[in-house]
């Protein structure tokens, strides 16, 4: 069974924008955005592929970061984008296509945006 | 400009299984918007990670869709095996090709049904779904659920077929593939199902490609990606193409899915042909501590089972990018400028696994 190599690219919040457009213009494609709850942070994982090579950017915000919208980029960002917000809280600016919390309905606000069961508490 | 109107569409609508709403924004019979809206089936099994520990939750995994269960099931344990290192033996990677396959022509079969039923074919619909039940009797006899296999766990699988039992389902499928052909001619070839599909929802190979298209849906407009070559399970043994055309429209979609049974018989062949004796799982010690993204194919494109470890029974995240939420932008797209009467066959032409995306 083969398995991929995964490359992951630590990004800041300021070169987010300039880093997805860079992997738009060698031709990537969106695969993902995932969003990982880590205590009081949240990470980020924007996933791209070209020709089955596989890499991500990660970003490391705590919620009361607002994340650039990639949608100028790649439209196709706005259901991962409204999920992060609907699922996690987290604040994404200018997405072209806004839903405003009702993408996802839930019955309890930002479900995922904590931890229930912490690291080492398992029972 | 004329007068527009919005004309709700869904969630519970005659041509679908599961429930998606649309606003579909007309200006006389024409959309000029289709805004889809989702959050009818969420679950939040993602979220179950936390109570559940690792090798329990590939059940919560394989439930994540009734359609697609297998290759849930079989994706997350390759994230988890990948994370932990584990070798797993040959024999297991045989079996879980074939079961995706088999799982892979049930979901076609089903679809081909369904998309039958929305032109108003009855007689097709039922003739696909005569056709499908071979399947999910090969996939009872071998794994002991027709829908829910569980057969797959972290290290291997669980049953074994016997290779007697493995050319006899050889020999079914021989007979099957002749009457796939038969239904196919009446999908690539019959006037009321070319009048209903061609030249229907366009989307040309670059735009859906920047749109993230997967799957049929993307291999129906030229893109000649498909995860399988990715080599993961037994794939990497099994000589495969992907099954592609240009069209873009409904009928290229429709397309590639019923030629996909054929070469999902191909690979099936050829799996029994190699798959070597042996053990089918090994023990599995440790817990994992690390992260991996698994990709694989399922019968509507790429999946994605991201899984994060932190050394302890209880993973701390486990995300899935299913292949209809990748193709929400493609369906967007392609109802635009379309007519109100063609809007469910485009939306069934993508496939919609609502359950699957919402998770």
């Amino acid at each position: 069974m083969k398995t991929e190599a995964e490359p992951i690219i630590p990004t800041g919040v300021p070169d987010l924008l300039p880093g997805v457009a860079a992997l738009r213009q060698e031709g990537y494609r969106l695969v993902a955005i995932s969003t990982t709850t880590l205590g009081e942070q949240f990470q980020v994982d924007y996933s791209f592929d070209r020709a089955f090579s596989f890499r991500t950017l990660r970003l490391l915000v705590s919620s009361e970061t607002p994340l650039p919208s990639i949608t100028g980029i790649y439209w196709a960002a706005f259901p991962y984008e409204n999920e992060m917000h609907d699922l996690f809280g987290l604040t994404v600016t200018g997405i072209a296509v806004d839903f405003k919390g009702t993408f996802i309905k839930t019955s309890i606000q930002y479900p995922f945006g904590v931890t229930t069961v912490k690291p080492g508490d398992e029972p | 400009m004329s007068h527009q109107i919005t004309v709700p569409f869904g969630p519970q609508h005659p041509v679908l299984p599961e429930p998606i709403h649309l606003d579909l924004v007309l200006e006389d019979e024409m959309v000029v918007e289709a805004i889809p809206s989702i959050g009818y089936v969420h679950r939040g099994l993602e979220k179950l990670v936390e109570k559940r520990e690792f090798p329990e939750y590939v059940h919560i995994a394989e439930r994540i869709c009734g359609i697609c269960s297998f290759i849930h099931g079989s994706t997350y344990v390759q994230a988890v095996e990948t994370v932990m290192e584990v070798e797993v033996p040959e024999r297991a990677l045989f079996l879980r090709t074939i079961w995706s396959e088999y799982s892979r022509m049930h979901s076609h079969l089903l679809w081909l049904g369904l998309f039958a039923d929305s032109l108003g074919f009855e007689n097709l619909f039922m003739q696909a779904w005569r056709l499908r039940e071979h399947i999910l009797d090969d996939l009872e006899a071998t794994t002991g659920g027709r829908v829910i296999q569980g057969a797959c766990k972290i290290g291997g699988v669980r049953r074994d077929i016997d290779n007697r039992k493995l050319a006899e389902m050889v020999a079914g499928l021989d007979l099957l593939e002749i009457e796939f052909r038969e239904m196919n001619k009446v999908f690539f070839h019959d006037r009321s199902v070319l009048h209903r599909t061609k030249g229907v929802g366009i989307i040309p190979e670059r735009e859906a490609y920047d749109l993230g298209a997967v799957g049929p849906t993307g291999r129906g407009s030229g893109i000649a990606e498909d995860a399988r070559m990715l080599g993961y399970a037994a794939y990497d043994q099994i000589d495969f193409k992907p099954v592609v055309e240009t069209g873009g429209d409904s009928y290229a979609r429709c397309v590639v899915r019923g030629k996909e049974l054929y070469s999902s018989i191909d690979i099936i062949r050829q799996a029994v042909e190699k798959i070597p004796d042996g053990p089918i799982d090994v023990k599995v010690t440790g817990t994992p501590n690390g992260e991996y993204w698994a990709r694989a194919e399922q019968p509507r494109g790429e999946v994605i089972h991201y899984v994060k470890g932190n050394g302890t029974r209880h993973l701390l995240r486990h995300r899935v990018r299913t292949p209809t939420f990748a193709n929400l932008p493609f369906l967007v797209k392609a109802l635009k400028g379309c007519e109100l009467a063609d809007v469910p066959v485009i939306v069934l032409s993508i496939d919609p696994c609502i359950g699957c995306a919402e998770r």
